[in-house]
């Protein structure tokens, strides 16, 4: 795991001090909310409906016990005891005051965390791949880069104050976890033919208002030129980016608006002016971060685990557990477990202080320290022997994380919606908590198989309705919550962008048309191998709309 | 119809209702109802010579039923602002959900 250097260290606690100072001043009258305002946005403090709300960093989605505890202590103390994990691979805290930021900064510094960047028009919390470096499909660990554009991007004076924000995710697999169509900037890790490691470059992917795929500007950049060619990419974007207008701002409808070609030409040019130049990352440099992400020593095992397969036989509960939210690894012997923090009728993406130290402890005893927040809003033990899972699967299950439910049904995303968010038109997790209730029963999940349900509380998209396989978007039409559907979205390799299939649901009747959409599907589908997203390709909308609104 | 004043305080950020007389409060059911635009425009300049000093920011005239005592935002917004989440967690035993 990275571990800050000396200049990260003092950044950090320099920021915290800064920060601090300026709370004092605002609380003592000294700064108005206007002068306020973008510096506690640059530390990640937010004010929404009921209290401020603190989003916390987290790099790439990788945490240790230490790390994860410290969130946890933080819940417990400075907040009503629980955090929200985030589709950015972030945490927010809901409930914090104000006067205790800098003390809550201050313990986040501890374990090297902080909330720089988690906000404001600058280069957000970079994503990867929830199992990266554990993946059996995987290419390269995507999180070395991920951390090489992590310091590349902190405070670069360049890149502080672009058209909008800006996000960047990267995926190690050809099977893309990670989004990285619907990102600003998706970089894929690959190898070409001679074996060296370069990345598929994507740009101009976004939800919010305007839902875009990101489309291809390079197909292999080489990894010394990484940083050279998405600096060529930010220079076009900081010149051209649209600022006259917050609503087309974002890289999306730059892309748009000029052109693939002419886009591609800019940045092309822009990469010969400064490629070779002090941007080039040296070999000895990617191998020094590389070295904090080597994959821990795993003890050889057998492929196949007796007491694992033992414990399956004996137990139907665990035995579809390890069915559903185990994923394969690439060492013989280990798997990839999700915790799933969807508990039937629960909140996506909530854990308490309890449960983050329960996952804490479990981490350092079972899964060598290390912990995962995917962009599902779920927690990752990216490591774990066959032969643990069965122990660590029963202290889950004591504490409510034991939900076998990863990439089903109620696996659902949603955004915080109405109940706090400052921005959203309606409710979102209430929705997904019926939703939840409806169709939580675990036989008949199963059957149903993987299928993405995914629900935002406003076009902001925070909940990545467009690429849920059914999306769900709340608005408001004149005090009334309503709910337009989506079908057919998609955030992987195959991305699409779900299309409305007709006329809102009120609040009351969404859960049966969602019901509905998934009851036709198990009606039409070829076979139970089918899945949702394949037989709603092969056959389109037609029969969705006709048992949602009749003939 | 009446209104209300609303602001979030600075230092806990908390929702806060202004009372008649010129105090802060959680209980909305405390709130100065103000029954004509006159009284709204007195109450809402006044509450922003609070925010100048640092008291609350985000201050909002909203509309309100006001019967019996209780006082009611129209929006749905404002009755999650006032009453909490509509959200159960167990997470959270301190947060009684309320029917929106």
């Amino acid at each position: 795991m990275y571990r800050y250097d000396e200049f990260d260290a003092a950044f950090v606690h320099e920021r915290v001090a800064q920060f601090s100072d300026q709370v004092v001043r605002r609380v003592a009258g000294d700064m108005t909310e206007e002068e306020f305002r973008p510096h506690r946005l640059m530390n990640g403090l937010y004010l929404q409906l009921h209290a401020y709300m603190l989003r916390v960093a987290i790099p790439y989605g990788t945490l240790s016990s230490r790390q994860l505890r410290k969130l946890g202590r933080i819940a417990r103390v400075y907040d009503k005891g629980f955090g929200h994990f985030t589709t950015r691979q972030n945490i927010q805290y809901n409930w914090p005051a104000l006067k205790d930021i800098p003390a809550i900064l201050g313990e986040l510094a501890e374990v090297e965390m902080h909330a720089i960047q988690t906000s404001g028009n600058c280069i957000r919390n970079v994503t990867a791949d929830h199992f990266a470096g554990a993946a059996r499909d995987e290419v390269a660990d995507p999180r070395p880069y991920a951390e090489i554009l992590r310091q590349w991007s902190s405070i670069h004076p360049e890149f502080s104050f672009l058209p909008r924000k800006f996000k960047i995710a990267v995926t190690g697999a050809a099977h893309d976890r990670a989004a990285i169509r619907v990102h600003d900037i998706g970089l894929e890790v690959r190898r070409n033919e001679a074996g060296e490691i370069g990345f598929r470059v994507l740009v101009g992917g976004g939800q919010g208002r305007t839902p875009m795929l990101a489309r291809e500007v390079n197909a292999f950049v080489p990894e010394k030129d990484l940083l050279a060619y998405i600096d060529a990419i930010m220079r076009v974007y900081n010149l051209y980016g649209r600022r006259d207008n917050k609503y087309k701002a974002r890289i999306k409808i730059l892309v748009h608006e000029t052109g693939l070609d002419e886009l591609k030409r800019q940045i092309e040019a822009e990469f010969e002016a400064i490629k070779d130049g002090v941007l080039t990352l040296p070999a000895d440099e990617v191998e020094r971060i590389e070295a904090y992400f080597a994959p821990p020593v795993f003890p050889e095992r057998p492929a196949a685990s007796a007491s694992f397969e033992a414990a399956r036989a004996a137990d139907r509960e665990f035995d579809r557990f390890a069915r559903v939210n185990l994923h394969p690894h690439k060492t013989p012997g280990y798997t990839s477990l999700t915790i799933s923090l969807k508990p039937i009728g629960g909140i996506p993406g909530d854990a308490s202080a309890d449960q983050m130290d329960v996952v804490a402890d479990l981490a350092e005893r079972y899964a060598f320290d290390e912990i995962r927040v995917s962009h599902e809003q779920n927690l990752v033990f990216p490591h774990v022997a066959l032969d643990d899972v069965h122990a660590v699967w029963s202290v889950l299950k004591e504490h409510g994380l034991a939900t076998a439910n990863a990439g089903l049904v109620t696996d659902i995303i949603a955004c915080p919606g109405l109940d706090y968010c400052a921005l959203a038109n309606a409710r979102s997790i209430p929705v997904a908590s019926r939703i939840s209730e409806r169709l939580g029963d675990p036989d008949r999940q199963e059957a149903i198989g993987p299928l993405s349900i995914k629900i935002s509380g406003c076009i902001n998209a925070c909940g990545h309705h467009h690429v849920g396989h059914i999306g769900i978007l709340g608005v408001d039409k004149k005090g009334v919550e309503v709910y337009q559907l989506t079908l057919g979205g998609s955030p992987d390799e195959t991305a699409a962008i779900g299309e409305i299939v007709g006329p809102g649901f009120d609040s009351d009747q969404i859960v049966d048309a969602v019901e509905t959409v998934v009851d036709t599907y198990l009606k039409l589908r070829s076979s139970p191998d089918e899945t949702f997203l394949a037989a709603y390709r092969r056959v389109g909308e037609a029969p969705f709309k006709e048992a949602l609104y009749g003939a | 119809m009446p209104q209300i004043v609303t602001a979030n305080s600075l230092i806990e950020g908390d929702v806060v209702f202004r009372t008649a007389d010129g105090g802060w409060v959680r209980d909305i059911d405390a709130a100065g109802v103000l029954a004509d635009k006159a009284a709204a425009e007195a109450a809402h300049a006044a509450a922003l010579q609070d925010v100048k000093a640092a008291k609350v920011v985000d201050v909002a005239l909203i509309d309100v039923t006001a019967e019996a005592g209780k006082v009611v935002p129209v929006k749905l917004r404002e009755r999650i602002r006032a009453f909490g989440p509509t959200v159960k967690s167990d997470h959270r035993a301190d947060l009684k959900p309320f029917t929106a």
